[in-house]
């Protein structure tokens, strides 16, 4: 790639467009001209997303309705997001759900429904972008991961467990695709203010999820590979994961 | 930690639960709630009108997206929880802007309706309500009710300006104005007396944006010496800001009690009325800092201290002579007070649509005062017994105290409107200028 991109008309499929951090993130792309593929689980809300990036300035917005779990599905949503807008360039995996860890203790079901829509649905939807985007050379793929994943805490290990897991697979995809030149970005962000969040009373350490979404947007274009959001994630998870397992063992976290 | 608090953070609020809107198309039940409820925007209002206390809220912060803008007639349509920071970003590039915007951008659309704020340039168009053309309003009986000056026009006159009490607003249609770019061509003008002044706001027949600064401290020959600004929307050579940057100072904490005083505040004063050096300046400036000066620091609120401060904002009818004005500097000069940021302005006559709104015909003021119990709490009563007598008004949004008996005697349509306040919705305002 020779000179400075041209923002505008990128192509970019959003999994899980309808979280307060991927609409933030598309948003910061609809301000460039960006085309933009939306999929979610609720047309009405997919719609209500759309409607404000196109006033937003994206050249074309498109939505499908796509519940991730339904693993047949993924490979039709991904070729409708190609064909509409004539190719891909950005896959944001951006779905998620923050499963209640007592009710996964007692559960075998809950725990494994919670890992299916956190791991092995993006496991799934990796897989094929990856492989679409290798025989291409071209692409970014950014998942958004979490400071969950960098050790598991008695108070919320299952989450962390998928997310874990999903930072060691992106790993491992991301030194396959570099010779491709495919970029593949870990994005963790801590605590965020969301519409979820609104009864936990706020500390300093939450960010808004306008934050969160132009800091995203940056890792896109500066090409990262795993990034903390906000930066001082990084340290604060640099020491948790520094801990000793016999002192870790005895903390309630 | 965000509780939610007003800009004033004087009375404070505790609340038993706050319910984020997020989909306009997927509203709550809301007779299914066991206490009051009421919408809170941004929390700019400086008292209690945005408050409920013992109750919930309905935090309308992710009701934040924008609908439809036609860029051929400057129609737009936007959720209720929506900025007029982030409708200026996207539409000032395109040559239209707000039709009314207050002394910060960091207010939400349905706080800007529920208040049928007013700007610099009330005199020519009046107020946020009167550019509104449609709005939908969420009842707790579960009705949505699309309102405007023609369908449910009762309805739409009591919502605007109505302090959230009518119902959510969902969404809005806003008609904004052509304009040829961001700039503000300014013209800064000293003044030395309450008279200078009033032959100053001579302006307002020429101009868009007409304000004033005031010094409230000084006394005498002095009294009500001050700075004019005036101005009308011109074109600006600079690029629009990037899409990434959103550049604002904070004031990470609450300052020491009495950091503002009277002394601060007089030399503070005294500065500001010196910078401006010669009689008369004029400039070419971006639209921001001439409309949102205090917005390039967040809360700076905080600099009153933990015991919040309170800003009183009346408006008299002009008489002869500007008496009832003058006996309200001479009683804020003489009080021991340290008033600061007075602001003067004239208002027009362009009719309100609300029930309960603020702006008429007259001269308003608005003092921001540190909160010094019993002694500021007197002051702005003795302030209130002018303004009724001078047949005026206090302005809601601003205020945290005024008496039940003031509260009717300034919003005489007051049981006109009682009538359309959903029952399952108060606030500490309502409550408090409600009681016998
Ligand atoms: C620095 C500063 C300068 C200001 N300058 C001006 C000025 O020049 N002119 C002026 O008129 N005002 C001015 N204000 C006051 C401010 O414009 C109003 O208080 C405005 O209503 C605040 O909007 P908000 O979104 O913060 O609403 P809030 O303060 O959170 O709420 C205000 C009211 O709106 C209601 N409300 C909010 N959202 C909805 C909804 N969706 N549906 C129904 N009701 C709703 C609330 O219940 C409450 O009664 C200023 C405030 C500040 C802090």
């Amino acid at each position: 790639m020779s000179s400075a991109p041209d923002r505008s008309g990128r192509r970019v499929l959003v999994i899980g467009a309808t979280s307060a951090i991927a609409t933030e993130t598309a948003r910061v792309f609809a301000a460039y001209g960006a085309r933009l593929f939306l999929t979610g689980r609720h047309p009405d809300r997919l719609e209500a997303v759309a409607a404000d990036l196109r006033v937003r300035g994206a050249m074309q917005v498109e939505t499908a309705r796509l519940d991730v779990t339904d693993i047949g599905g993924h490979a039709g949503v991904i070729d409708a997001a190609a064909a509409g807008m004539g190719g891909l360039d950005v896959v944001l995996i951006a779905h998620g759900t923050l499963p209640d860890q007592r009710r996964c203790e007692e559960s075998v079901a809950e725990s494994l429904a919670a890992m299916q829509v956190n791991f092995t649905a993006t496991v799934a939807l990796l897989t094929l972008v990856a492989n679409r985007f290798e025989s291409a050379r071209h692409g970014c793929i950014a998942v958004i991961g979490s400071v969950a994943g960098d050790r598991g805490r008695q108070s919320n290990y299952v989450y962390g467990a998928a997310k874990g897991g999903l930072e060691r697979f992106l790993e491992g995809l991301r030194n396959r695709l570099f010779r491709s030149g495919v970029d593949v970005i870990t994005i963790k962000p801590g605590f965020v203010d969301t519409p979820m969040t609104a009864q936990v009373p706020k500390n300093a350490l939450f960010a808004s999820p306008r934050r969160v979404g132009r800091a995203i947007y940056r890792a896109i274009e500066s090409r990262r590979s795993v990034v903390y959001i906000p930066w001082f994630w990084r340290p604060i998870m640099c020491l948790v994961t520094a801990l000793p397992e016999s002192i870790f063992r005895r903390l309630r976290l | 930690m965000r509780t939610y608090q007003s800009w004033g953070r004087y009375p404070r609020a505790s609340h038993t639960g706050v319910l984020p809107i997020v989909w306009r198309t997927e509203p709550p039940p809301l007779d299914r709630l066991d206490r009051s409820i009421l919408p809170f925007g941004l929390g700019r209002s400086y008292g209690d009108s945005c408050l409920n206390d013992g109750g919930l809220l309905l935090d309308t912060k992710a009701l934040d997206r924008l609908i439809a803008f036609d860029a051929g007639n400057g129609l737009l349509r936007c959720e209720a929880g929506v900025t007029l920071a982030a409708i200026l970003a996207l539409t000032v590039p395109k040559g239209w802007f707000l039709p009314v915007v207050p002394g910060t951008r960091w207010v939400s659309v349905g706080g800007a309706i529920a208040n049928d704020i007013h700007g610099k340039n009330h005199h020519r168009a009046g107020t946020f309500g009167a550019h509104v053309v449609r709005l939908e309003l969420l009842r707790s009986s579960g009705d949505r009710l699309v309102c405007s000056p023609e369908e449910n026009a009762e309805l739409f006159h009591a919502t605007v300006g109505g302090l959230g009490l009518t119902g959510l607003i969902l969404w809005a249609e806003i008609r904004l104005n052509r304009i040829p770019g961001a700039g503000i061509a300014l013209e800064r003008i000293r003044f030395g007396s309450l008279d200078e002044f009033f032959t100053l706001t001579e302006s307002d027949q020429q101009y868009e944006y007409t304000v004033a600064w005031v010094d409230c401290l000084a006394r005498g020959r002095r009294l009500g010496r001050g700075i004019f600004m005036r101005g009308d929307h011109a074109g600006w050579p600079g690029a629009p800001p990037s899409p990434l940057v959103e550049a604002r100072l904070r004031v990470p904490c609450d300052a020491p009690a009495g950091l503002i005083n009277r002394a601060t505040m007089r030399a503070f004063n005294e500065l500001y009325y010196r910078r401006q050096v010669r009689g008369r300046t004029r400039s070419l400036v971006p639209y921001t800092p001439f409309f949102f000066p205090l917005d390039t620091v967040a809360d700076w609120s905080r600099l009153y201290g933990a015991a919040g401060f309170l800003q009183y904002q009346c408006v008299v009818p002009e008489q002869p002579g500007s008496a009832g004005m003058r006996e309200i500097f001479e009683r804020m000069t003489r009080s021991g007070e340290a008033p600061s940021l007075a602001v003067l302005k004239r208002f027009g006559d362009v009719p309100s649509p609300g029930l309960l709104s603020f702006p008429r015909p007259g001269l308003t003021l608005a003092v921001d005062f540190a909160f010094r119990g019993q002694r500021t709490l007197a002051l702005l009563e003795d302030l209130d017994r002018v303004v009724r007598d001078a047949g005026g008004a206090v302005y809601p949004a601003k205020d945290a105290r005024m008496s039940p008996e003031s509260f009717r005697r300034f919003f005489p349509q007051w049981e006109r409107f009682a009538v359309h306040v959903d029952p399952k919705f108060s606030s500490s305002f309502w409550r408090r200028v409600q009681r016998s």
